[in-house]
């Protein structure tokens, strides 16, 4: 059906922007990464990336805790939601992406002011005696930030893939003597593999690359590689060869840890959207 | 550990995993009718800060500029992209497979990259002498980018709906006497408009929402996100508050309206199912 060479036209305005905003900025990208500031042949701003290695360790682990404590708050969500009943499970799916919609800005900045040092949560603390702690401004903020804007994307893709496990399966694996941690190491984990995949990387790519986080809650101390790359084309220290490396080199992380979580399963991308 | 117990942990926990998604908001409603500004205590009640809000040129002139440039650039990618859908449907499997492979690009790369990588495209447009005195950043680039990060949602979604029509409908139609083209319009287009439409409506959400990829494209052109941030800078701004307040019940009404037009749909098929199979069972 509507298979002739000449439907194929249709595509083309679209081939072309593809090529011209798609492809050709990545390779301008690598270009400005790979030449200095008169334009001549240069591995000096990759070289200069070994000085901010520290901030490129930092991003990762940061995002590494973010993605672990979110794989493990929203795992009893996307079971327990899908063992609910079918209209109850519409609703609550609405409770869970209403947040998702309000935009990332006004969420995080709903944090920066829970966490002040003379915020809500160290005013309620006082009342029993305790603090004030230094809550923003810290590392554990950034990652709590993280946490809080990404959640919605770790529930939903494990929710997903547990909806297709059958409770009978549950059941005949309890039948059979299994108790709650066999079940859940054995059955539950296995089968919502593909779930678990695409969450990770759906909590992990956008916190690496963050840096409207780190600088809401992180204060200036808790840089993060976003804030590297930012600063290099909008801050103080305009550098866009230098910038264009930084951006290479979290590309190049992002493609590797893709390529690894997508090994579970590739066709579960398409559903997330 | 029997069911009962187990049911009851399962929802304690839910309850506590919604409190820490909602709680935040929560506090902003309620601090949105502070009458100081601290942003701990409660001092009063007044409505102060929407009516500043209201009167925000910064904040009111970012959100026209929001709207226009999801409306145009939803439309365009709507059009490019359900063309292109069409077209890619005809080709050998292996050109899809690079075309939809170079489609993800944009949806799996980090914001940021997106972002940098097309600023870079119209700084070296700019060194090539385009856009002239004034630059290029403005209204055109950020048109360029939102266009861009839309166009493979389109794709994506009008894709699979394309591939899981029946040819053997269109072809009926070509036998009973369509032409090609009308066998489209009249055949085709009706099953694809669903589709067409939700993915219009994924990418006024993504283009009204989006941050990253216009900071670095819009010059000083202000987008609504981009004027929230401005804000955010300033540290103490109540009318912050009032913003997220309004823009939660906007969100929830339209999240409501929406499903209860679902549910309405749902019950209409239900009982245009039931009342043709009662008329069934009346014949026989």
């Amino acid at each position: 059906m509507l298979k002739s060479k000449t439907s194929r036209w249709a595509a083309a305005p679209y081939l072309v922007w593809m090529g011209v905003f798609i492809v050709v900025p990545l390779f301008i990208v690598i270009y400005f990464a790979l030449t200095g500031a008169k334009g001549s042949f240069t591995l000096d701003n990759m070289a200069q990336i070994g000085r901010y290695s520290s901030v490129f360790a930092r991003s990762l682990i940061l995002a590494a805790e973010a993605t672990v404590i979110c794989l493990i708050m929203a795992f009893p969500v996307g079971y327990s939601l899908s063992r609910l009943r079918v209209n109850k499970q519409h609703i609550m799916l609405m409770l869970v992406m209403l947040p998702m919609w309000m935009n990332f800005l006004l969420r995080t900045y709903a944090w920066m002011t829970l966490l002040e040092n003379n915020g809500l949560i160290n005013r309620f603390l006082g009342m029993f005696g305790i603090g004030p702690l230094q809550m923003i401004n810290t590392a554990g903020a950034v990652v709590l930030g993280m946490v809080y804007n990404y959640l919605p994307y770790m529930i939903l893709p494990l929710y997903t893939a547990m909806t297709k496990i059958d409770d009978s399966i549950i059941e005949a694996a309890q039948d059979l003597g299994c108790n709650t941690l066999h079940t859940l190491v054995k059955i539950l984990i296995p089968l919502s593999a593909p779930g678990i995949a695409t969450g990770i990387t759906m909590v992990f790519v956008p916190s690496v690359s963050t840096f409207i986080i780190s600088r809401m809650l992180g204060g200036g101390s808790n840089l993060l590689i976003g804030d590297l790359i930012e600063l290099q084309f909008l801050g103080n220290s305009y550098n866009l060869n230098l910038g264009s490396a930084m951006s290479l080199v979290l590309m190049v992380i992002v493609l590797v840890f893709m390529s690894f979580t997508s090994s579970f399963d590739e066709s579960e991308m398409e559903g997330v959207m | 550990m029997n069911k009962r117990q187990s049911i009851l942990l399962q929802r304690t926990y839910l309850i506590l995993v919604f409190c820490f998604m909602y709680l935040p908001i929560a506090v902003m409603i309620v601090f949105s009718f502070n009458e100081s500004k601290s942003r701990a205590l409660f001092t009063g009640f007044t409505l102060d800060w929407y009516k500043s809000l209201f009167h925000n040129d910064m904040i009111l002139s970012a959100l026209g500029a929001s709207l226009v440039l999801a409306l145009i650039s939803s439309v365009i990618a709507t059009v490019v992209g359900t063309l292109a859908t069409i077209g890619i449907n005809s080709m050998s499997r292996k050109s899809q497979f690079i075309i939809n492979n170079i489609s993800y690009v944009p949806v799996v790369n980090p914001e940021i990259i997106t972002g940098v990588s097309l600023m870079l495209l119209f700084v070296f447009a700019q060194k090539l002498g385009l856009g002239g005195e004034g630059g290029l950043f403005g209204w055109i680039t950020l048109l360029i980018a939102h266009i861009t990060f839309n166009v493979p949602y389109v794709i994506f979604n009008v894709g699979p709906k394309l591939r899981q029509l029946d040819p053997s409908i269109y072809n009926a139609a070509l036998d009973l006497g369509c032409t090609p083209k009308q066998a489209f319009f009249k055949v085709i287009m009706p099953q694809l408009t669903p589709a067409i439409l939700s993915a219009f409506l994924i990418c006024l959400t993504y283009s009204i929402d989006d941050f990253m990829i216009s900071y670095f494209n819009s010059g000083t052109m202000q987008t609504l996100p981009i004027a929230i941030y401005a804000m955010t800078r300033k540290k103490v701004s109540p009318e912050i508050n009032a913003l997220s307040a309004i823009m939660f019940v906007v969100i929830l009404a339209i999240i409501l309206i929406s499903n209860h037009m679902d549910s309405l749909q749902y019950k209409r098929t239900q009982s245009a199912v039931r009342t043709a199979m009662t008329e069934e069972g009346n014949k026989a």
